[in-house]
This record gives structure tokens, C-alpha cells and sequence, in this order.
């Protein structure tokens, strides 16, 4: 006959607490859950009495108020009667452009860096190796400010462009570089130049459908279709027939000295070019070494087997080199973009009016509103920051090698 | 059967033939690297102007340069009309760009040793391999070393605290072995409480061995940036490996507290940080308490490189094998043990690169601080030395030696951390 015991009954000790594997993550992350909130009641009690010593309070009504100063380079209708949150907006904006124009240039000159670097060429490899050094170890603060120098200080005044012995000239007599920026062609928009535009646009959906219809044909029935001219006389042969059609309705203003300065064109101003360039160049350098490193990773197998295959080497860079390369680059280079963008706070360092200059400059001066207007500039920047990273995220799955 | 019905056979072996001209050095180098194709050629003669161009626009404008002169008019006057740089900004401003303008000068010495005395702390840490252990004790030191020679004040200060961090580590000791996750606090509890009364007792002796003060505020120029670079960068690197774990933990709110706070820092930039220091920090505080803005900023940078350690860490421990984990696991070390014996020296040195790179990104965003009015190097060069009568106007010579400056420090560590993984490899390859 067998006794049988009963298991030993589960009593609970205090002791399990720590030493019991089962609660022991329960304990540790309510100590944590309450250090955490003891922290929070602390910090917010400090501001509670440091908001009530001072007669302050939180509130968001100011950004409702007048601002009472101007901005030079505006998007949007903006005066200096319109409110903070409108000169708020208008900075988000500039911060936009130079984000985009810098992340446009930036990624050009990277991939041309990066792809050099790889040159058979001794002299072209080492020159842009030098240049890669030269900007990844400098502060891109002390870029900007040299660019801002070169546009500020060493730009001739527009008055060194009049009379019979001028100094300077325009380039082309259509690109004034002066000390107060660069003025050049801009459009009108004439009547019926939407009709071009949307014909432009059309192109280019035509183009896409031709490069996929060829590349299906090739799959298909193995008939090579030209690709190069016929996208560049769909791209351009429609737009410029509906363009002199339409009676030329397109037309460029030129910038011409009037008195003191330029007037007509377009005005970019040298705060803007500063960062523009400057973080353009500076993330170039990163890109260039994330592009290096992208097609170093494609192991050279892959070429030698491509090429066995009978495949010229235009087609192996294309066809086989590219699209693993694209795999390990794009990552890396969304996060250049973020740093970009993050970097183009700088801004204030050269009074470019972007978002940081407006509401986390002189709207934070004017009002005294520290908490508030930091908050709205965190929010903003973690917007972007997130967005971006979650649109990265999206396309990292879409990308990743499909394993069983 | 023999040969002689063959029309033709050498009996002999020709004497060797150089090579042809083309196949040999140089002209063989040129053709290789630099002429193999037309386009290539093309680029090499393309680039060979561009160089060229700039080297005969930069020559007479270097070798030019005046050193000696009290001023840019002085200098334009002994230049006479040639191109020449003015480095005499350079010499006469010398101190001020290292030290910026309020440091007292008959001081400069105690920096200056300090920052030899850098050199000698890192080595050990930096060449783990060829050093004696025992070195490892002058890293140790340095922090308070540092801190007496470059602020100042009675040495009972230091000393106390590094008494206090050998009291916490002593009761670490100790209490290791009942359980990690408890021996930490305990040494924290230890250390803190050795501090206060420590300082009750020694709240006399101020005049102990006393340095002359100096206020931070009065720091400035190429130290700031030295001295925000290595505090940030040695404080955040225990904060980051701290985010790291906490980021993997398995329990969830630890692990979403670590991950708001690392995706939080990593989503603003590091001058909206520098304005919280700067006007926001201060309403977070104590009534009361004020703190030196360069204490706030070490604060802010400090969180802000600790977020990107984390990270560059994560991507260490999730690179380990899963193996490493479960090994740990079945030799019955506990979590702290597990992590400290086995799985962070791997994980550590497999982020040695990515650590490098953050490290020396964050040295280089120190010259950020000039946006809010501290008077680093950029700072000083646009503040005191661009605004004032006798300098306005020399730009390039300033911001050329900024920049070598930080090219010739971000260089050298980039280099040193290409060396050492070279060190590292531990494969074979």
C-alpha cells in the first residue's frame, strides 16, 4: 500500500517577494512604478512652488497673442500683428524647407561621395576620402558659421554690382551672389500654366507606366524595349508642346538693381544658404560612408556570378549590386535625415527663422513662457522624429529578406 | 624515338627580359590608379585642378601669415597689400581661446596639468592590454584630482568624496553575496550616508589644503568643450548600460519607462535640451537651490549621450547569440551575475565602435552650448574675440584653428578605435 502525501501546501511569505522568481519581477517593478512616481510628484511640486513664487502659471493663451515682430523669409501671410502660434508656424515651415532642400542635396552628394570613394581612381578616392574626414570630425556649428561668413563677408554689397566700373557682375545676368543673399529667376505663373504643369505631371505617371510596361514585355516575351530616350521624350515632349501651345504662359522675372539692392526674383537669403549647404555637406559625408559601406556589403561573389551569368557590368550594378546595397543603405540614411533635421535647429546660430528661432527664441524671450514654448518645441521635433522613424519601420519590414 | 625529326626546338632557356616599361613601377602605378580608362583620366585631370587650384589659392596665404601683431590693422599694414592669413589672433588670443576670458591667468596652470594628467588616466584604459592592472588605480583617482585642480577649493572635498565611494563599494563587497539587485542600493544608501556625515564633520575644514576657487562660470574657451566631452561621455556610459538592460528587461514597465525615456531624448535635439538646462531646468528644482548653468548642461548632455549609449548597446546585447544567455542560465548564475560575468564584457566590446562614434558626435556637439551663451571655443571666437576693435574681421584664421582642433581630437579617437578593433578581433579570419 502506498501513503500518499498531500504537496506541501502553498503558503504565501513575505519573503517570496524577493527570493521567488515567480514574484520577484512583480516586486521590483512596483518599486520601480513608485521610485517613478515619487520622482514625478517631486519635480511637479518643485514646479508648483517655483510657478507660485514667481506668479506664474501654465497656460498655452499667449501663443493666441500678437507677436510684435517680423520674419524675413515667410511661407505663409505673416506680419507682426499676426499671432505666436502663426509666427510658430511660419518657423515650422522654414524649418521644412531647409530640412528638405538639405536632406535633397545631402543624399546627392553622399551617393556621388560614397560611390567615388570606391573609384579605381587613386586621386579621386583619396580626395574624397579627405573630404569625408574633414567634414564627419568637425563641429557642424563651425561649418555653418564659415559658410555664413563666406555668404556675409565675402560676397560683395549690392552697390559693388552699379555703375560703369562695378566690382561684381551677375552671373549669367540672371544670378546676383550678394552679401545679402542670392537673388535669382523666378517664375510667373501665367494664365493656362496649370495646364502645363498637370501635362508635366501626366509625363511623369506616363513614364512609370512605359518603364513598367517594357520591363513586363522583357519578363514576358524576352524583347528588350529601349528604356533611356523614349523616358526622356515622354518626360519633356508633351510639356513643351503644350508650353509654346499655350502661348509661353511661363515666364522668369529677373532679379534687377534698383537703388540700394536687388529687387525682383527670387531672394535667398545667406542664413538659409548657410545651413542649407552646410548641413548638406555635413550629412554628405555620413551618407557618403553609410553608401560605401552599403555596397561593401554586397559580397563580391554576388558580382563574380552575376558576370558568369553573361551580364554587363552597367546591369550587375543595377540588377543584382543596387538592390542588396539599398537593403543595408536606406536605414541608416533615414536616420541621417532625422539628424539633419535635428541639426537644422542650429538655425538660431545664423538667425534663420526657422521653428527653434521663432517660438524657442523670440517668442520665449518675449513672453517668458520657458515651459510652454520648450514643450511645444519638443512636441514638435519628437512628431517628426516618430513619424519618420515609424514610416522607416514600414519599409524595413516591407524590405527584410523574406526567410522561411 | 628522338627529336631530331622536329623542324625546330630550343635547346636553350632565353635570358630573362625586364618587363615591358608600361608593366612597371611607376609608369605601371599611373596607369593602374589613375589613366586606366579616358573617363577616368578625365576625372584625374579634373581633380588634379581643383587640388591645384586650391593649394596656389591657400600657399601664399599660409606661408604669408603674420604671428606677431597687436591687432588686424597692425597686421594688413605689415602684409602691405600681399594675401596673407593674420595668425597673430592665434598667439595673442591664445589663453583666452583655451581658457576663455575670465579664467584667472596666473591660474592656467591647474588646468593645463589636468589635462596632462588626463592622458595618464585614460592610458591604462585606453591600452588595457600593455598596462599593469594596477594603473588602473590612476584612472580611479583622476575624477577628484581633476576636479580640485579645475574648481578649486579644499581638498577635504574630494577626498571626502572618493572616501564615501570606497565606503559604498566596500559595503557592495560585503552584501554581494545575500543578493546584487539589494548590494547595489546598499552601497548607494552607504556612499550617501557617508556623505553626510562626512560633511557635518568636516563643514570646518574649508581651509584645508585650499586651492584658489574658481567660479564655473568663469571657464570658457577649448576647456569647456574638453571638460563637457569627458564628464558627459565617462558619466552617461554606466547610465546607458543601465538603459540598455532596462530596455531588454522582461518586466514590462521597467522596460516601457527605459524605452519612453530613450526614444523621448532621441527624438529631440540636443539644443532643445540645452534650453531646459538653460531656463526650464530651474523651475524643476528645489525653491531656493540654484545650480551652476555649467551643472545643468553636464545634466542635460549627460541624459542626452546616456539615450544614445543605450542604444549602441542594445544592438551589442542583441547581437550575442541566444546561446550566451541560456549558458549563463544553466551554470546557475543569477541575473547580475549572469550579466556581469558573461553576456556585458561581449556585448561591451562589440559596441566599442558604435560607443566611439556617439562619444565622439557628443564631443563635437559641445560647441552647441555657445547657442546659450556659455562661452566655449565657437563662443568665444563670436563673442569676445570677433566683436572686439582690434580682431573684427579675422574669420578664417579663427574658425580654421576650431576646426583643427576638433579635427585633430575626433580624428585621433576615431583612429584609436579603428586600432582597437583590430585589437578585439577575437575570430579568425
Amino acid at each position: 500500500m502506498t501513503t500518499m502525501t498531500d504537496p506541501p501546501k502553498a503558503s504565501f511569505r513575505l519573503s517570496q517577494l524577493i527570493y521567488d522568481t515567480r514574484y520577484r519581477s512583480y516586486t521590483f517593478q512596483f518599486i520601480a512604478l513608485i521610485l517613478l512616481a515619487a520622482l514625478m510628484a517631486y519635480l511637479g511640486a518643485n514646479l508648483v512652488t517655483n510657478l507660485a513664487d514667481q506668479g506664474q502659471n501654465i497656460s498655452f493663451r499667449f501663443l493666441a497673442e500678437p507677436s510684435g515682430y517680423d520674419i524675413n523669409q515667410r511661407l505663409i501671410e505673416y506680419d507682426s500683428q499676426s499671432s505666436h502660434l502663426r509666427a510658430a508656424v511660419v518657423g515650422v515651415l522654414n524649418t521644412l524647407i531647409v530640412a528638405f532642400l538639405g536632406c535633397l542635396t545631402a543624399t546627392i552628394l553622399g551617393v556621388v561621395a560614397g560611390v567615388l570613394r570606391l573609384s579605381p581612381n587613386w586621386l579621386v578616392r583619396k580626395l574624397m576620402a579627405g573630404y569625408v574626414e574633414a567634414f564627419r570630425n568637425v563641429p557642424v556649428l563651425i561649418w555653418i558659421l564659415i559658410i555664413f561668413t563666406i555668404m556675409s563677408a565675402v560676397m560683395p554689397p549690392p552697390n559693388a554690382f552699379r555703375g560703369d566700373n562695378a566690382t561684381a557682375s551677375m552671373v549669367f545676368d540672371a544670378f546676383a551672389f550678394t552679401n545679402r543673399g542670392v537673388y535669382t529667376p523666378a517664375p510667373i505663373w501665367g494664365a493656362g500654366s496649370l495646364v502645363v504643369v498637370l501635362t508635366f505631371l501626366a509625363s511623369i505617371i506616363g513614364v512609370i507606366y512605359y518603364r513598367r510596361y517594357a520591363t513586363r514585355l522583357l519578363y514576358d516575351t524576352g524583347k528588350l524595349l529601349p528604356m533611356g530616350w523614349p523616358s526622356l521624350v515622354i518626360l519633356f515632349l508633351p510639356s513643351i508642346l503644350v508650353y509654346f501651345v499655350m502661348g509661353q504662359p511661363i515666364s522668369l522675372d529677373y532679379p534687377a538693381l534698383k537703388g540700394f539692392n536687388f529687387s525682383g526674383g527670387l531672394h535667398i537669403r545667406g542664413s538659409l544658404i548657410a545651413l542649407w549647404f552646410a548641413l548638406a555637406i555635413y550629412t554628405g559625408a555620413f551618407i557618403a560612408e553609410n553608401v560605401r559601406a552599403g555596397i561593401q556589403a554586397v559580397s563580391k561573389g554576388q558580382t563574380e556570378a552575376a558576370a558568369s551569368l553573361g551580364m554587363r557590368p552597367n546591369r550587375i550594378m543595377k540588377l543584382v549590386i543596387l538592390p542588396q546595397a539599398l537593403r543595408v543603405i536606406i536605414p541608416p540614411l533615414i536616420s541621417q535625415y532625422l539628424n539633419l533635421t535635428k541639426n537644422s535647429s542650429l538655425a538660431i546660430a545664423v538667425g534663420y527663422m526657422d521653428v527653434t528661432g521663432t517660438l524657442g527664441g523670440i517668442t520665449l524671450n518675449q513672453t517668458g513662457r520657458a515651459i510652454e514654448c520648450v514643450l511645444l518645441l519638443m512636441i514638435f521635433y519628437l512628431t517628426i522624429s516618430l513619424a519618420i522613424s515609424a514610416v522607416m519601420n514600414v519599409y524595413n519590414q516591407s524590405i527584410a529578406l523574406k526567410e522561411r | 624515338m628522338s627529336h631530331d625529326n622536329i623542324a625546330f626546338h630550343r635547346k636553350h632557356m632565353l635570358p630573362e627580359a625586364p618587363p615591358p616599361v608600361t608593366e612597371t613601377g611607376a609608369i605601371k602605378w599611373l596607369r593602374e590608379n589613375l589613366f586606366s580608362s579616358i573617363p577616368n583620366g578625365i576625372l584625374t585631370v579634373v581633380s588634379a585642378y581643383v587640388v591645384l587650384t586650391i593649394a596656389m589659392a591657400a600657399a601664399p596665404w599660409f606661408f604669408n601669415g603674420v604671428w606677431d601683431s597687436p591687432s588686424l590693422s597692425a597686421c594688413r599694414e605689415m602684409l602691405d597689400g600681399r594675401t596673407g592669413a593674420c595668425f597673430a589672433v592665434l598667439t595673442e588670443r591664445w589663453n583666452q581661446l583655451l581658457f576663455g576670458f575670465q579664467y584667472p591667468s596666473r591660474l592656467y596652470w591647474r588646468p593645463t596639468l589636468a589635462f596632462v594628467l588626463l592622458f595618464v588616466a585614460i592610458a591604462p584604459v585606453l591600452f588595457i592590454k600593455y598596462t599593469p592592472r594596477g594603473l588602473l588605480v590612476l584612472t580611479g583617482l583622476y575624477p577628484f584630482i581633476a576636479y580640485w585642480l579645475i574648481w578649486g577649493g579644499s581638498i577635504v572635498v574630494p577626498v571626502v568624496a572618493l572616501l564615501g565611494v570606497l565606503f559604498g563599494a566596500f559595503v557592495y563587497r560585503r552584501t554581494m553575496t545575500a543578493s546584487a539587485g539589494v548590494a547595489v542600493i546598499a552601497g548607494i544608501v552607504a556612499a550617501m550616508v557617508f556623505w553626510w556625515a562626512a560633511g557635518a564633520v568636516t563643514a570646518g575644514l574649508s581651509g584645508v589644503m585650499a586651492l584658489e576657487p574658481v567660479a564655473s562660470r568663469d571657464m570658457g574657451g577649448f576647456m569647456i568643450n574638453l571638460m563637457l566631452g569627458v564628464i558627459c561621455v565617462s558619466l552617461s556610459l554606466p547610465f546607458g548600460i543601465l538603459l540598455a538592460l532596462g530596455r531588454q528587461s522582461s518586466m514590462p514597465i521597467v522596460k516601457w519607462i527605459c524605452v519612453a525615456f530613450i526614444e523621448f531624448i532621441r527624438g529631440v535635439p540636443l539644443i532643445t535640451l540645452l534650453f531646459v538646462a538653460n531656463v526650464v531646468l530651474a523651475y524643476f528644482l528645489p525653491p531656493g537651490t540654484t545650480f551652476d548653468l555649467i551643472l545643468r548642461v553636464i545634466i542635460m548632455i549627460t541624459m542626452f549621450a546616456s539615450a544614445y549609449i543605450a542604444e549602441v548597446i542594445r544592438g551589442g546585447l542583441a547581437a550575442l547569440p541566444r546561446g550566451q544567455y541560456e549558458a549563463a542560465d544553466s551554470l546557475g548564475l543569477d541575473y547580475a551575475q549572469s550579466m556581469q560575468l558573461v553576456i556585458l564584457p561581449q556585448a561591451l566590446r562589440i559596441s566599442i565602435p558604435g560607443i566611439v562614434n556617439v562619444a565622439v558626435g557628443l564631443f563635437k556637439d559641445t560647441t552647441l552650448v555657445s547657442v546659450i551663451s556659455m562661452f566655449d571655443i565657437v563662443g568665444m571666437i563670436r563673442g569676445p574675440i570677433l566683436a572686439s576693435t582690434e580682431w573684427n574681421g579675422v574669420y578664417w584664421e579663427l574658425f580654421g584653428f576650431a576646426a583643427l582642433l576638433f579635427f585633430i581630437t575626433c580624428y585621433g579617437i576615431s583612429q584609436y578605435s579603428q586600432w582597437l578593433e583590430r585589437q578585439l578581433q577575437t575570430d579568425h579570419r
